[in-house]
């Protein structure tokens, strides 16, 4: 029989500790799929973040470090320096990059890094509990903004894809969603072009994964796709923010 | 004719694969438990598949194989 599909070879046996219906398996097998295709998996080094894709070096077949929190860009910095022909990613969460790595990110894109960037917002902490991040939508309850988020208390959500695309260095910033299949496959296209784009030197590159944490937004996988849908994305518009040729 | 093989243990009913299957041929077990104590997924009318992998594709645990003839 044909093999239609089946698991890629860069992603370990290890079983993933996420909760049910976390996307983050669906994002390490979208980038595990993409070194592989692109035959880097000799090159490929990763950054694991902290966050809930802390154990993310113990489910990717390639090298790994781990970080200290936020500060991925700034050890990928350093690998790609040494070795730049490597294929250097990092893999990091909202509230990695968006709050206590907002300077690596930013300084690392401004230095035109060549480097990769997954970056996963699902809109909260994860694994200390559920906590506001600074991508929580106004409105939105967490266990510290119990009545939601108030915009006057605590500013608005941070944009990074936006953001980081005013930045020189940045070569490929493009913002994609896991809320259904043709979504997937646009995600996957936007992590290869990412990968393609540090392997040809243009640049930093980052591609923004929306992302559901159905345990922490308190409700079942299918209706956390539903609110990443209905109210994620509006605020979080998809597509491409920056590509140079 | 399709295989769809899912890796029981693997799986944590989360039912991203129902959701996204177009036939809809895969359901949640009520019977069955795995080691981790969730109920997987299992096909229900297998014969009805068209070997699209939207299901493989959508499910976080990489736990579904799909072959075809």
């Amino acid at each position: 029989m044909a093999v239609v599909f089946e698991k890629t070879n860069m992603l370990t046996d290890a079983p993933f500790h996420y909760c049910p219906g976390c996307t983050h398996g669906v994002i390490h097998r979208l980038a595990a799929e993409v070194v592989e295709e692109m035959g880097l998996q000799e090159k490929a080094v990763g950054v694991a973040p902290v966050g809930c894709a802390v154990f993310a070096y113990r489910y990717f077949n390639c090298d790994m470090f781990e970080a200290a929190h936020g500060r991925a860009p700034a050890v990928a910095t350093g690998v790609k320096r040494a070795r730049p022909d490597a294929c250097v990613f990092t893999y990091q969460g909202d509230g990695d990059l968006a709050s206590i790595g907002t300077a690596e990110i930013v300084h690392a894109a401004h230095r035109g890094e060549k480097i990769t960037t997954i970056f996963v917002n699902n809109a909260i902490y994860g694994m200390t509990g559920g906590q506001m991040a600074p991508t929580t939508l106004v409105g939105q309850k967490t266990s510290t903004s119990p009545y939601g988020r108030d915009k006057d208390w605590c500013g608005a959500p941070i944009r990074m894809s936006e953001m980081l695309a005013t930045i020189e260095g940045a070569a490929f910033i493009e913002r994609v969603a896991l809320n259904n299949n043709a979504n997937i496959v646009k995600a996957k296209k936007a992590i290869r072009k990412a990968f393609e784009c540090q392997m040809a030197g243009k640049g930093f590159s980052m591609v923004e994964v929306l992302s559901t944490c159905p345990t922490n937004w308190g409700m079942n996988p299918v209706e956390a796709m539903k609110w990443l849908e209905e109210n994620m994305i509006p605020y979080y518009p998809l597509g491409n923010f920056r590509e140079v040729q | 004719m399709v295989r769809i093989t899912i890796n029981e243990e693997l799986c944590k009913g989360c039912s991203l694969c129902a959701r996204a299957c177009p036939k809809q041929i895969l359901e949640i077990s009520r019977d069955k438990l795995n080691a981790k104590g969730y109920h997987p997924a299992e096909p229900v009318n297998p014969e009805a598949c068209i070997a699209c992998a939207s299901c493989a594709r959508t499910c976080p645990d990489v736990a579904i194989r799909i072959e075809r003839e």
